[in-house]
């Protein structure tokens, strides 16, 4: 391996295992917001128990998010300088504004929500949490941004003096239609991952029988936000189909290892045979669902691989334009697989635990338990499918993956920067995750007599 | 002005920034075992900082982040050429972010012990190498006509870096002994200010001999004024926290902070990253910088929101401007 395959292996590690968080953040934070706003209005105590309980465990994954979000800005200039030389007067104004308008509010207003229980009147408390619930929002909306624009460069001239890209119209790139269907099917996509971990934790209780008042709300709203925000996910992903069959021809063709263009196009729903699908033994078909994904006809016309990779040629030289067609295949797939599922075991769980009803099955319990890896699945594939199928571009159509890297990194600097994360991660996860499971098994707890003058929360 | 000298200043203000509120995170998190000295100490100590480190080490991401869209050469030479003291800054403020969070989470000695060399070690070590870094910028490093560091890790720890490297750890300790003087009550009051009386006069000959030398390496006459300045404002914070005066002791600290920082980035313009091979190969706030319409966009956006965080941000230093006692921290 040289130092380009350690770097993209890094940032595939780091961004994927970030990204197992950030959903979570994002979500639960909103909706721990919701709980209190429904406490502060109605005064129902249960409310505030569940606003504590998920805000703990909320907190405990927000951690690992925050810390793991400064590798991701601080590699693109490490590994990949000459990327960032190419297109940091582009890319980077996103990345700042996102620092100044996204994670200061996020920081600051969530250390007063944590800290400031005892301190700041209930109303303008519960302003902190929405205001740190925002700046997640907005913080995903800037870097979806700049990464739409590495999918669809828009609001750009080649300088040719310097042959960078320049900024020429921020407006564009923040509100390019990658950016806005990129943002819906992201935002969305984290509420299913956030509704999904209440509807574990609280089918993990309720079959304990453990706190009904808190846990049986828990596991409607959880259920509840899976299906509703599952289906925006997939509004907003079949919209994302279109408009990158149109951007990205070759990543929509990868998806399907559709060798030659096709009118109408089939859907395999899987494909035995050779590895990157050019060769099939056997496959499960839907007829003509490719062209309706990719074009939103059902006679449409979907380009082959063979016939955009002669294009390219052309348009760009000698090369191969062909991303590797296994990962984008099957990463396609189990996205929308998973994400499917965890929809389904939502779907189960309002139907079993309708008008009161509590299910005996312990079978039905433990899918709704492992229904958490679900969206967390599905949001790792999606991130694969969507950054692989770009290769071999950073930028699409500007500037490669192998033009930037970093020259002056060596191969033993980058190997030990991946081996050093990497390890790091794998400790962090055992721990959060031991953590996690213990606060959440733990249910709420009332908290201690405490003198008034006791801190409300301390570390 | 020009907007490149105006987003050179704003960046100055950025890594200010930085180092004057994470300074004192840095130093609290280097003095938690010499002034905690039980479990309940400690707490109260990382509590002092508890609700702001957070935001506090966003500085560092939007210095960051305003390099990267400002001056995208500066960032690319930096951040791949400082490649491995980078990697352990990371590393550090990563198990030092977990460490405030987990601690408490689980009782346990062990558990405990080990969050508290993850504070310890995670706090030392950026307190040292953000001064290595920054010295060495100052200094010059071995840039090629590509803009490429072409140095090794080893080039980057030579004296003068590593004096810089001691003059952030002092004044960062210094600065986190009297910021815990301030915020503390009752006994860890009087602790945290003895202590930063026994630290203030080391810190005044390291730092003092470190602007030193940058003057008579970089002769500038702005540069020379804020170096003395700064000086003369250690010295004061010397003096201030020997008489109690906590409060503007910290100030003065916090001044300390200001001025070296200023008086490093004067001597640097209109470098960003100056070479020590040949001035030609030489990173410039012209050379380095962005398209003016990106420079243009982004003074309006921090034009408008600077003021707001500060505002924000300040009123979270007010809701939590009471002094921590011992007895204060929940069982």
């Amino acid at each position: 391996m040289d130092a380009l395959d350690l770097a993209r292996w890094q940032f595939g590690i780091t961004t994927v295992y970030h990204f197992l968080f950030v959903p979570i953040t994002i979500g639960m934070s909103l909706l721990v917001a919701g709980l209190q706003t429904a406490w502060v209005r109605t005064g129902r105590e249960r409310y505030l128990k569940a606003t504590k309980f998920w805000g703990k465990l909320f907190l405990i994954n927000f951690a690992i998010g925050v810390v793991t979000g400064l590798v991701q800005e601080f590699q693109f200039g490490m590994n990949w300088s000459d990327y960032s030389r190419f297109v940091g007067d582009v890319f980077g104004a996103p990345l700042a504004i996102e620092g100044l308008l996204a994670f200061f509010l996020e920081s600051t207003f969530l250390g007063l929500w944590i800290f400031g229980w005892d301190r700041l009147p209930k109303r303008l408390h519960l302003a902190t949490i929405w205001l740190a619930g925002l700046g997640t929002v907005l913080s995903a909306y800037f870097i979806l941004a700049a990464n739409s624009w590495m999918q669809h460069p828009v609001g750009y001239e080649i300088n040719a003096a310097t042959g960078r890209a320049e900024l020429t119209g921020i407006g564009r790139v923040l509100t390019q239609t990658t950016t806005l269907v990129t943002f819906a099917h992201t935002l969305t996509a984290c509420f299913v991952t956030a509704g999904a971990v209440l509807l574990a934790v609280s089918a993990w209780h309720l079959r304990r029988g453990n706190q009904a008042d808190v846990f049986r709300p828990g596991l409607k709203l959880g259920a509840w936000v899976v299906v509703v925000a599952g289906l925006g996910t997939m509004i907003s992903g079949d919209l994302q189909a279109r408009v990158m069959t149109e951007q990205q021809p070759m990543k929509m063709a990868a998806a399907e290892a559709l060798y030659s263009t096709a009118r109408p196009a089939g859907f395999s729903i899987f494909t035995i045979g050779s590895l990157d699908g050019s060769e099939e033994y056997a496959s499960l078909r839907v007829p003509n669902l490719l062209s309706f994904l990719a074009t939103g006809s059902f006679d449409g016309q979907v380009e082959g691989i063979d016939d955009l990779e002669t294009a390219y040629e052309q348009q760009y030289g000698e090369g191969s334009y062909t991303p590797y067609v296994p990962v984008t295949y099957w990463g396609f797939r189990f996205m929308i697989g998973f994400g499917g599922l965890a929809m389904l075991v939502a779907l189960v769980a309002l139907w079993f635990t309708r008008g009161g009803r509590t299910p005996g099955s312990r079978w039905l319990w433990l899918a709704a338990v492992a229904g958490v890896g679900m969206p967390l699945a599905a949001n790792s594939f999606g991130w694969i499918f969507t950054e692989m199928g770009r290769q071999p571009w950073t930028v699409f159509g500007l500037f490669t993956t192998a033009e930037s890297v970093s020259p002056s990194v060596s191969t033993g600097e980058a190997a030990t920067s991946l081996i050093v994360l990497t390890v790091l991660y794998g400790v962090l996860a055992v721990i959060e995750v031991g953590l996690f499971v213990k606060y959440a098994r733990r249910g709420f707890i009332e908290p201690a007599e405490q003198s008034d003058r006791t801190l409300a929360f301390a570390y | 002005m020009e907007l490149t000298t105006v987003w050179f200043a704003l960046i100055a203000l950025l890594w200010t920034g930085y180092f004057l509120l994470e300074g004192f995170d840095f130093g609290v998190g280097i003095l938690l075992p010499v002034l905690g000295r039980t479990d309940r100490e400690r707490r109260l100590l990382i509590n002092t900082i508890g609700p702001v480190w957070d935001g506090n080490e966003v500085w560092l991401i939007v210095a960051g982040g305003a390099t990267f869209a400002a001056f995208p050469e500066w960032y690319a030479t930096l951040f791949s050429g400082f490649y491995l003291p980078l990697l352990l800054i990371l590393v550090a403020l990563i198990v030092r972010g977990v460490a405030f969070e987990y601690r408490g989470k689980r009782d346990g000695g062990r558990w405990k012990k080990r969050w508290d060399i993850a504070i310890v070690a995670g706090s030392l070590l950026p307190a040292v190498l953000w001064g290595v870094a920054f010295g060495n910028i100052v200094r010059g490093v071995k840039l090629d006509t590509n803009h490429e560091y072409v140095g090794g890790f080893l080039d980057l720890l030579n004296p003068y870096g590593l004096l810089g490297g001691l003059t952030t750890l002092t004044l960062f300790t210094l600065h986190g002994a009297v910021f815990l003087a301030l915020k503390t009550g009752g006994e860890m009051r009087d602790r945290a200010g003895r202590l930063a009386t026994r630290l203030a006069p080391p810190a005044v000959v390291v730092a003092g001999a470190f602007l030193l030398w940058t003057g008579l390496a970089h002769p500038d006459a702005a540069g020379a004024m804020l170096a003395a300045a700064a000086a003369v404002a250690l010295i004061a914070a010397t003096l201030l926290i020997r008489v109690r005066r906590e409060g503007w002791a910290f100030v003065a600290t916090g001044a300390t902070l200001v001025l070296a920082v200023f008086a490093l980035f004067v001597t640097l313009f209109p470098n960003v990253m100056p070479s020590s091979l040949a001035d030609a190969n030489s990173l410039t706030t012209t050379n380095a910088a962005s398209s003016h319409y990106t420079l243009t966009v982004m003074t309006w956006v921090a034009v408008v929101f600077t003021p707001v965080v500060l505002l924000y941000q300040g009123w979270t230093y007010w809701v939590f401007r009471q002094r921590l006692t011992v007895d204060r921290i929940p069982a």
